[in-house]
């Protein structure tokens, strides 16, 4: 097995461009070392890609935020400004693991896993997030929710990589929120996870919205008729109802021994609402 | 393929060991530099048996590359005592009775030193959130969260 840790992404992608096996990115390793150690996985290339200044740094972007793929979930939690901007993509990122975990755990690694309950995904989506890939042709941006296609299944061609995010500039009164159900309150995997990003005019009127689900599908959704049930509302009672409905009916999930589709429904639904009402909190006080 | 060589700090000690892409810094760390003070308890991130600090920040060394250690700073258990000396949260989890067994103790010490290195003043919730990832079958966790709040509480005065 062999190990790279170029500095450019032109390095990294022309490592993954070239390999004639199996060849593997990366980041944190939370979920490559497990999976190689549980014989699921045995590349013959590792491309570390951590040695890569842009897939390291949080910086300002035309009003927006770029943070490279392999910045950690600990990382991004010791960021105040990006905390103020993004508090649900910030506290989705950090819903991963342990303390050791984040120490380690990015959300490249999250998005290119490729699970359906990948904590970090619903966040990005909601919040609009751009993924922008290197690849043999250059680079390229797609919507974080155009990435995922199934389970471990990307949109990536052969020898692209996602190198980083970009969370457009924010509205004033904008903020999210992201929930997840476990059974426990740390160190398990996402049952339902629910992201919501709002924009409020002075009235308290929402202008804006945007809604995704984890692990109530084949891949992480966007659920455009959630937003618009509460677009142009006050996320009144009936509103939320609306969003409830809205969640509870874009939802596909499978049984298993997380949860029933019964319960999976239900849940997002409910989740879908509590992220919203906190999301409008936070929009209000921003 | 050849193995890597590969030079790092363990301890303030400036080593360099040979590993193969499919070694982790805990097999590195347990069978090649001898540093069996870190646990494998689930080779797989969950039980926290394995913590270090790489470059100041906590991680399961399990989930690292050897490879990938390359001119980084690593701090393990054995480096935590000065000497003969116990560090206080050794000192108190002996005190407190906080291990019954041991396995886990250097990850829960390793990871308490961190929480205390950042907040020396954490609340019990704080305390358990923290060390959520440090996975102990004998102790019940009651009797290591009073150590590192009696631990953090005695270091505060000094």
């Amino acid at each position: 097995m062999r190990y790279e840790a170029p500095d450019s992404l032109e390095g990294a992608v022309a490592l993954l461009a070239g390999a004639t096996g199996e060849a593997r990115v990366l980041a944190g390793g939370t979920d490559l070392l497990v999976q190689m150690r549980a014989d699921i996985l045995d590349p013959d290339l590792i491309v570390d890609i951590k040695k890569i200044p842009e897939t390291r740094s949080i910086t300002e972007e035309k009003g927006g935020w770029r943070i490279g793929a392999a910045v950690t979930g600990a990382e991004l939690k010791e960021h105040p400004r990006l905390k103020k901007a993004w508090p649900g993509v910030i506290e989705a990122a950090n819903l991963i693991g342990s303390t050791q975990v984040q120490g380690r755990a990015t959300m490249g690694g999250n998005l290119c896993n490729g699970s359906p309950a990948a904590d970090s995904v619903p966040a990005l989506i909601a919040a609009g997030a751009v993924a922008t890939l290197a690849g043999p042709n250059g680079k390229r941006d797609l919507p974080v929710e155009d990435v995922m296609l199934g389970p471990r299944k990307l949109a990536l061609r052969k020898g692209e990589i996602v190198a980083s995010f970009f969370l457009p500039p924010r509205s004033p009164r904008s903020s999210d929120a992201y929930l997840r159900f476990i059974p426990r309150t740390e160190m398990d995997i996402a049952v339902v996870g629910a992201g919501v990003s709002l924009t409020v005019d002075g009235a308290g009127v929402v202008t804006a919205a945007r809604v995704s689900l984890g692990a109530v599908a084949a891949r992480v959704l966007l659920v455009p008729e959630a937003a618009q049930a509460i677009i142009g509302s006050r996320l009144d009672k009936p509103a939320q109802d609306r969003l409830e409905a809205a969640a509870q009916a874009a939802c596909r999930p499978i049984d298993d021994k997380r949860g029933t589709v019964e319960f999976r429904i239900q849940v997002a639904g409910v989740l879908a609402r509590r992220a919203a009402l906190i999301a409008l909190d936070r929009a209000r006080e921003s | 393929m050849a193995k890597h060589h590969v030079e790092a700090i363990v301890n303030g000690d400036p080593v360099e060991f040979l590993c193969e892409t499919e070694e982790t810094l805990l097999d590195v760390l347990r069978d090649t530099l001898n540093l069996t003070g870190s646990k494998e308890g689930c080779a797989s991130g969950d039980c926290g048996a394995c913590s270090v600090m790489l470059d100041g920040r906590l991680v399961c060394s399990c989930l690292v590359l050897g490879a990938e250690v390359g001119g980084r700073k690593i701090d393990t258990i054995e480096g935590m005592a000065t000497g003969e000396t116990l560090h206080p949260l050794q000192q108190q989890f002996l005190e407190h009775a906080a291990l019954q067994c041991g396995i886990c103790t250097p990850g829960f010490l390793v990871a308490a030193k961190a929480l205390l290195e950042r907040n020396s003043n954490p609340t019990e919730t704080e305390v358990r959130y923290w060390l959520a990832g440090n996975l102990c079958r004998c102790t019940g966790y009651d009797k290591i969260v009073t150590a590192v709040m009696d631990t953090a509480a005695a270091m505060r005065k000094g």
